[in-house]
């Protein structure tokens, strides 16, 4: 239940694995995050250097909790907990949490960028790749994206499906009444401003106006002095400690070896030699719960009940 | 902050988070659960003055950076936001918007809208850079409803670029197909309408916490099933029917 990825597990880890539908066609899939942690991503350590993590503990009798012994409570009023359990929260919406259903085709400029939130890559998890790639065209021939909605751990997600390259790709979206605006926020209404003014600043904007960026401009220049001075360190032999795997990066970003997702994406779309069994075969490198969620996407019957080997067995014969 | 021209801001998020937020709880007991920092090698709680940041070399060597070591790297405070130039929004990718704000004008009112005007005018967004907290933020600054925004963006680095990676040449579908999936396009084509969209799931959230709250038994809906079980085409087909009706009803 906490959502902070595990070190001990496969590096690609899908954020979500269900069903596109575009009309009565769908498609199975995997989402995973197309953001990597940053470079400079730095690791909690204690003062001799020792790795550091955080753990949960109830304070009632100082025990240690791992996330079996976890659950998910709201506090309505001041003290008053109501416990909601995973099933409850997927079973509100049972739906919502297995298809994102692409009910709109947009254009692409016309979604405000203060909508985007998050973006993701989207793996075939079907042998069949047809249906998947009848999509992408479709949608770069078109020049439209596909808006829909999906339900993990507890948030309804806004979605556009885009597709570049022959590849799709999503970007969560925020809802609009996630977004304040100039009224919510209580700025004043635009006044008349002297032309003057106007013009004044078009010339000082026409100025600075370029038809390429700069990436100079673009970089992190502290991440690079901190990268520096660590180097320098290391060099000299100074405050070097052996890199504990245990280790956890100071702050919960996500990201994870951006090498192997794209090594997983080519598979899954057959483009590498290996691809052939690829759906399947690497089926043994998924978790119990990745497998499950493969096998709800696949809507196999009894797969509650299902071991790993059966899950593995079940999904080979219905993909 | 424009080529000489002063234009004082506020900032102000422009994110409103409507998150149902849950606690943790112990399932022995239902106690809210806490978190503490501990020692991986013997499970020994760190005090917050121990805490120290490392960087990593290599998968192999960590290098311990000092409190004070941090602070020389720092950024200079500032509250000046730079503007380094202005460019069309199209080279500005998409993935690399992050956290929206809104400025609103301090004092100077007729800067203010007058530079909103002059970046709707002419079509461009500005490249910032600002100090916030100690950290280095690169941001997208541009005209909205006749108001600034300012959307941090992520580096071109952090994105996993699919450049490299291309379909295989054997899974062309048919042209039959791609016509009729262009056709479904078209049916569900529309203008972006993000009032169009509500998070349905929050509302059913807090209704089943309010229905548990009242000791009510919690309905379980069951899944609608709408899978075609013909070919590619057929469904494309009986889709683009269905679209089209829903079109005119």
């Amino acid at each position: 239940m906490p959502e902070r990825a595990r070190p001990e597990e496969a590096p690609a880890r899908a954020f979500w694995s269900g069903t596109i539908t575009f009309g009565l066609v769908s498609i199975p899939v995997d989402l995973f995050a197309a953001v990597r942690a940053r470079p400079i991503a730095m690791r909690l350590v204690d003062a001799d250097g020792n790795p550091v993590g955080r753990e949960y503990y109830c304070p009632e009798d100082e025990q240690r909790l791992s996330g079996d012994d976890l659950v998910r409570g709201y506090e309505r009023e001041r003290g008053e907990l109501v416990v909601v359990t995973d099933e409850e929260l997927a079973s509100i919406a049972p739906d919502m949490s297995r298809d994102i259903e692409l009910v709109r085709f947009v254009p692409l400029e016309q979604i405000p960028p203060e909508y985007f939130d998050h973006p993701y890559l989207l793996a075939p998890a079907s042998r069949s790749t047809k249906a998947y790639h009848l999509l992408a065209q479709t949608m770069e021939r078109t020049g439209r994206v596909g808006i829909g909605t999906f339900v993990m751990r507890g948030h309804e997600y806004l979605v556009a499906i885009l597709a570049e390259g022959g590849i799709l790709r999503a970007e969560t979206l925020r809802f609009a009444d996630e977004l304040r605006t100039p009224e919510t926020i209580g700025l004043p209404e635009p006044p008349e401003i002297p032309s003057k003014v106007v013009r004044r600043m078009e010339e000082a904007v026409s100025d600075l106006t370029r038809d390429s960026l700069d990436l100079d401009e673009l970089s992190d220049r502290y991440a690079e002095g901190l990268s520096e001075l660590a180097r320098a360190k290391y060099d000299a032999g100074r405050d070097v400690v052996g890199a504990a795997p245990l280790a956890e990066p100071e702050a919960e970003e996500a990201g994870g070896e951006v090498v192997d997702l794209l090594r997983l994406l080519e598979r899954r779309l057959g483009t590498s030699p290996d691809g052939r069994a690829a759906a399947s075969g690497e089926l043994r490198d998924l978790s119990k719960k990745e497998l499950y969620e493969r096998a709800k996407a696949l809507d196999i019957e009894g797969r509650s009940k299902m071991g790993r080997e059966q899950l593995i067995r079940a999904i080979r014969k219905a993909s | 902050m424009v080529g000489g021209v002063v234009v004082p801001v506020k900032l102000y998020s422009a994110v409103e988070d409507r998150t149902v937020h849950f606690r943790l709880l112990h399932a022995q007991d239902f106690s809210p659960v806490r978190q503490r920092l501990v020692r991986k090698t013997d499970g020994e709680e760190v005090p917050r003055e121990e805490l120290r940041k490392a960087f990593p070399i290599d998968s192999e060597s960590l290098v311990v950076l000092q409190p004070e070591e941090l602070e020389e790297v720092e950024p200079p405070a500032s509250r000046d936001i730079e503007l380094c130039r202005f460019v069309p929004p199209a080279l500005i990718d998409d993935r690399w918007y992050d956290r929206p704000y809104v400025l609103g004008p301090d004092g100077d009112e007729a800067s203010y809208f007058g530079l909103a005007r002059a970046l709707a005018r002419k079509g461009v967004e500005g490249v910032a850079r600002w100090v916030m907290r100690k950290k280095q933020y690169v941001g997208a600054l541009r005209a909205s409803d006749g108001y600034l925004m300012l959307i941090t963006l992520r580096r071109a680095d952090q994105i996993v670029s699919v450049a490299g990676v291309e379909p295989p040449a054997r899974s062309r579908p048919d042209p039959k197909e791609i016509r009729l999936a262009e056709q479904l396009v078209e049916a569900l084509e529309a203008d972006f309408d993000p009032r169009e969209w509500h998070d349905e799931y929050r509302e059913r959230v807090h209704r089943l916490i309010e229905a548990k709250a009242h000791g009510e038994s919690v309905e379980v809906e069951a899944p609608r099933r709408r899978r075609a079980a013909g070919g590619l085409a057929d469904s494309l087909r009986e889709s683009v029917r269905a679209a089209k009706g829903k079109r005119v009803a």
